[in-house]
């Protein structure tokens, strides 16, 4: 009994939050992982994509619940979302015909094009920030669990309790639908895989008359749209500020990078490793090796290795480790 | 191809039977010898990349309908070039391509592409994570009607694809990336098929089945034009041959002719 209490404290303290936050790292990823193949560089920016498409949804589940809209138990933000992605795809492709197209025609070095994205990550924040202030804000209304802690107990008779948030689980639940439909895209339809392509080789994706413009174009479109449900669902599951949303730059690149740059199923592999990395190095085991391990070996300290303060620690120490034995990444990405 | 190709007036030297020379040369003119109903033509080419020195020197290139045009010449002679050139991908200083009489001398590569032309580049000349016969199908991407008949022919010439089309082409040998190469570029249907070097890397018995392949095509009424290393076993499928030797043409025949030439085979062929 000993054992199944210890595994329920386990998935409730840390594998349902390290799913539900590797998914959302994982569409985060994708957003970079894609940028990087076919644009070629790294998008500084994406974290501050990400805010701006959920500033864009939060400001229409305003409105649509100050008309009374509501989807019941599911959160209004899922109703606004397209409106958020429509605003996102419209910015990142008005940024690309303003600036990244300017640099791409001057066939500039990717690390200027790093840093040309730095300066748009700034525009971008300042833009987020004078829409809907610097502050936290909490978006989610439908039911908060999908099961509680209580009515677990009250199920199972156990001592601990399992509880699932509606946030969580609406987060796994889109993320395998978003990716699912990204990879039917990618290697089912024609422009997917002239996206995929052009990412292998533009000179010969030039010879077969792929157009970079249009596929650039694509891209912008399906970044922007993913950013916006990473950043949505992230929102959903913690709350809204802008600053979080540039501070998870370091753990979504670091996803993009151990799984690969480039390699879009590395992303998803990468935002997992990362999630479980983190809340596992953060999370204080005292309870669960209370009941995994014999009476005299029961830990009299919290057995947490990292204060939570430091999270961002462990994403950049699994970065800098990668990057030194496996620059590829785990699933044969491009090298950086 | 009956009548030889005279070389260009200035250094190049005619290779005719009766062996005529200078005596006979003209300046250069449109529509020379049999390059009159060539199917492309790269005339009187001279140009080099970017803002650098010029590479070709009135360089000119042919390939008549359904015929195979080699170019050789020793390392650095400006082959891969004036292939380049023909293709667009270095701009001119003089000289003219045409394609069916068609001036296409400021069209982009991708311009020639839909024009029906077709190039496979030496190295990186597949798309090594896509499976061969996505490769196939972004041969064809300018294509919107059916290319699943195209794709049968390209199988029917290379059987291996067949049985590995579903493979990534970054796991095929040298030989089979090179099959896969070409038939990415047929996959678009072209009039002309340009290979520059498409046997580099590849082992000889491999290399002799490539050569069968590529006279298969021919015979299919598609015009080649390639640039090789092997200058005698190119030069013996060759209807036209031309030998560039620092940019310009040093001698023009038929494939015959070039290889029983006592100079060409003293320069080039080692004897």
């Amino acid at each position: 009994m000993d054992f199944i209490n210890g595994l329920i404290t386990f998935l409730n303290f840390v594998a349902v939050p390290a799913t539900a936050y590797g998914a959302q790292l994982a569409l985060g990823a994708l957003g970079v992982t894609m940028v990087y193949g076919i644009l070629r560089f790294s998008n500084f920016a994406h974290g501050d994509t990400m805010a701006f498409g959920t500033m864009a949804t939060i400001l229409t589940t305003w409105g649509l619940q100050s008309l009374g809209v509501s989807l019941g138990p599911l959160p209004t933000a899922l109703l606004a979302l397209p409106v958020g992605i429509v605003a996102a795809i419209a910015l990142v492709l008005a940024t690309d015909r303003v600036v990244y197209r300017f640099y791409r025609r001057q066939r500039v070095v990717p690390v200027m094009l790093v840093i040309v994205s730095m300066g748009v990550m700034f525009v971008y924040n300042g833009l987020t920030r004078f829409a809907i202030g610097p502050d936290d804000r909490n978006f989610d209304d439908g039911t908060r669990f999908l099961i509680s802690a209580g009515e677990f107990r009250r199920w199972t008779g156990l001592d601990e309790g399992l509880a699932i948030r509606s946030s969580q689980a609406i987060t796994l639940a889109t993320a395998i639908v978003v990716v699912a439909a990204l990879f039917w895209f990618l290697n089912r339809t024609r422009t997917g895989k002239s996206m995929r392509a052009f990412s292998d080789n533009e000179d010969l994706a030039l010879l077969s008359g792929i157009s970079p413009e249009r596929v650039v174009a694509i891209t912008w479109i399906i970044v922007a749209a993913l950013a916006t449900v990473a950043g949505t669902l992230y929102g959903l599951d913690k709350s809204f500020q802008p600053f979080t949303y540039f501070q998870l730059l370091l753990p979504i690149f670091a996803a993009a990078i151990v799984g690969g740059l480039g390699s879009p199923l590395g992303a998803i592999a990468g935002g997992f490793v990362i999630a479980y990395s983190e809340v596992m190095i953060t999370y204080a085991w005292k309870k669960v090796l209370g009941y995994w391990l014999p009476e005299r070996f029961e830990p009299d300290n919290l057995v947490q290795l990292l204060s939570t303060d430091y999270k961002f620690a462990v994403s950049f120490a699994i970065l800098v480790i990668v990057l030194l034995f496996r620059p590829t990444g785990l699933f044969r990405g491009k090298s950086v | 191809m009956s009548e030889p190709h005279r070389g260009r007036p200035d250094g190049g030297r005619a290779i005719t039977g009766s062996g005529r020379s200078a005596a006979e040369s003209r300046p250069p003119t449109p529509s020379r010898g049999a390059s009159a109903d060539a199917v492309l033509i790269g005339d009187a080419m001279t140009g080099g990349y970017g803002r650098g020195a010029d590479i070709l020197h009135e360089c000119t290139i042919s390939v008549d309908a359904g015929e195979i045009a080699v170019i050789v010449g020793p390392n650095g002679a400006g082959k891969s070039t004036a292939m380049k050139a023909v293709f667009g991908m270095l701009d001119l200083r003089q000289g003219a391509v045409r394609l069916k009489g068609e001036d296409i001398t400021a069209l982009k590569p991708q311009e020639r592409v839909a024009k029906g032309m077709a190039f496979v580049p030496q190295t990186a000349n597949v798309f090594t994570s896509l499976t061969v016969e996505e490769n196939l199908e972004m041969g064809a991407f300018l294509r919107r009607d059916d290319i699943r008949r195209t794709m049968e022919q390209v199988y029917d010439l290379f059987p291996i694809l067949r049985d590995k089309r579903r493979q990534p082409a970054g796991e095929l040998s040298g030989g089979q990336r090179q099959q896969v190469a070409v038939g990415r570029a047929l996959m678009t249907e072209p009039e002309v098929l340009m290979l520059d070097e498409p046997t580099a890397g590849v082992s000889p018995i491999v290399m002799d089945e490539l050569f069968d392949r590529i006279i298969e095509v021919a015979r299919t009424g598609i015009s080649i034009l390639m640039v090789e290393q092997n200058a005698r076993q190119a030069l013996s499928i060759a209807d036209t041959g031309f030998v560039l030797v620092q940019g310009a043409n040093a001698f023009t025949g038929t494939g015959k002719e070039l290889l029983a030439d006592p100079d060409v085979r003293k320069s080039f062929l080692g004897g």
